[in-house]
């Protein structure tokens, strides 16, 4: 049986927020009716739901359930949930519509962010023997790899600032994230290490943020969307928990997803990779083989806006709605999780 | 948490505070079980992977096969740092109150690493080849934490 042709028809975010004070449910309802209104269906027209989350983040089992209330239970719905990402949510919408039991799907994915201690709760996802007891945080563990990178000479300090200074620069005109700072690359050069050997600059910025994609299969799509933007390719991989025992200074999981995924395959004209450290953009790049003449995230990416659970799904949405304006034709999706891109999920689309 | 005084308004924020934990009780297996009862006993040991490298802490599974691994080796208490960073204001629960360095320390006769803190208590005296030994906790409860942090060798 060959794969159905599957797309991103309509998305939805919501701009990004610091100490938001709505509830899951509140942050959800305004992007879902926006994502359904845009594409022009009805709840009912929703084969299958699916929600990424981390119920860490809100400090009580289970609080995913709530989000149900911002898309309604009756009449009866097929729902499901990661503790991950959107991005990988809607992976399992994907594989949904592949096995032809729903036509329509529409992932949505929140992340509060600040509300919380986000790198100690992230270092929950280290190992719970070895690492956890620790406390090391993701900027930590980061810094590390960063270091890593820079003694190997895979990275140089100046090429870090660049990501930042574009990011920040790109970041302005993406009406969903912040506005960041002014500094020239010399002058993000000049600041202090928050982290040594990182800088703030180096770091994504925690940001509160929703926001939702409507998947569709065949001539759904085509129905529901002037250039539908089709997955072509979507691979996951992960390393080894094991921090010590994969390259500090290679992804191996980026480059086989990437494979996978077909990026090779052609000229990729748009990249949105979700690296919240600015040495990871550049590992990322060389680990899935991207030319100079691919656009690196024009969002501004995770960089300047990174909704923890909703930056990866924020990817897709900024890649699909490049293919949707007719600005890009193939264009490279990415979402990472775990400490130093210990997961690596790749999605290739093309408009037709 | 609920009914209680401990919400409190700031800066027009409603807080509620959060204490992040993972208080489950479990068993952690007949390998970790010989690694963390040795660590107690202020005896370090790696296991050997199919590709011939010994790992400390020890991996129960083969990161490359998955294979379960058992073959264990002795290792001593002194190490290289293989990469640094620095912690300038420590948080709750970490090895060390005051100012130290996060490391990727490899024992000597290990080939993988293990993360854990060095107390150079300036990052001027700690670099990627610095030398370290460990450091052992005073109260030990079988657990990687039995590991205070590592001290510079030679205290240089």
């Amino acid at each position: 049986m060959g794969l159905r042709d599957i797309a991103i028809v309509g998305t939805a975010q919501r701009p990004s927020e610091i100490n938001s004070t709505f509830t899951s449910v509140e942050l959800l309802l305004p992007i879902i009716q926006e994502v359904l209104t845009k594409v022009g269906i009805e709840r009912q027209d929703i084969g299958f739901w699916c929600h990424g989350s981390c119920d860490y983040m809100s400090g009580q089992p289970f609080s995913f359930v709530a989000a149900v209330d911002a898309i309604g239970a009756w009449p009866p719905i097929i729902e499901s949930h990661v503790e991950a990402d959107g991005a990988f949510a809607l992976y399992e919408a994907w594989v949904k519509l592949q096995t032809g039991e729903a036509d329509v799907a529409l992932v949505f994915s929140n992340g509060k962010t600040t509300s919380g201690p986000i790198n100690r709760i992230l270092n929950l996802q280290t190992d719970p023997y070895m690492v956890a007891p620790l406390w090391p945080g993701f900027d930590v563990l980061s810094a590390l790899q960063a270091r890593a990178c820079l003694e190997a000479g895979v990275v140089t300090q100046r090429q870090m600032a660049e990501v930042a200074w574009r990011s920040q620069r790109d970041g302005k005109n993406n009406p969903f994230t912040l506005s960041g700072t002014e500094m020239s690359v010399d002058e993000l050069l000049s600041q202090p290490l928050t982290v040594d050997p990182l800088r703030a600059h180096d770091c994504a910025i925690p940001v509160d943020g929703a926001n939702a994609i409507i998947l569709a299969a065949g001539d759904a799509a085509r129905r529901l969307a002037k250039r539908p933007a089709w997955i072509r390719g979507i691979d996951h991989r992960i390393d080894t928990q094991r921090m010590g025992a994969r390259s500090m200074i290679e992804s191996s999981s980026a480059t086989i997803a990437a494979q996978k995924a077909g990026v090779g395959k052609d000229r990729i004209d748009v990249a949105e990779l979700h690296a919240p450290y600015t040495h990871q953009e550049l590992l990322l790049r060389q680990a899935m083989g991207l030319s100079e003449s691919t656009h690196i995230n024009p969002s501004g990416g995770a960089l300047v806006a990174n909704p923890a659970m909703a930056a990866g799904l924020a990817r897709f949405a900024e890649a699909a709605e490049s293919v949707f304006s007719g600005s890009a034709d193939r264009v490279l999706a990415h979402c990472t999780s775990g400490p130093l891109l210990q997961q690596n999920l790749v999605c290739v689309m093309e408009g037709e | 948490m609920s009914g209680t005084s401990s919400h409190s308004l700031k800066n027009g924020v409603f807080v509620a505070p959060l204490e992040v934990a993972f208080p489950y009780k479990r068993t952690v297996g007949t390998l970790l079980s010989r690694f963390f009862t040795s660590l107690q006993k202020c005896h370090l040991e790696g296991t050997r992977g199919s590709d011939g490298r010994v790992y400390f802490p020890p991996a129960e599974f083969d990161p490359l096969t998955g294979a379960q691994l058992d073959e264990w080796v002795t290792l001593p208490d002194t190490g290289t740092v293989t990469t640094w960073a620095w912690q300038a204001i420590p948080e709750d629960g970490q090895p060390l109150a005051h100012p130290f360095a996060w490391a990727l320390i490899t024992l000597d006769g290990a080939d993988v690493p293990i993360l854990h803190a060095v107390d150079a208590l300036r990052s001027d005296r700690i670099a990627t080849g610095t030398r370290v030994k460990v450091r052992w906790a005073q109260e030990r409860i079988g657990g990687i934490t039995d590991i205070a942090c590592f001290d510079l060798l030679g205290g240089a």
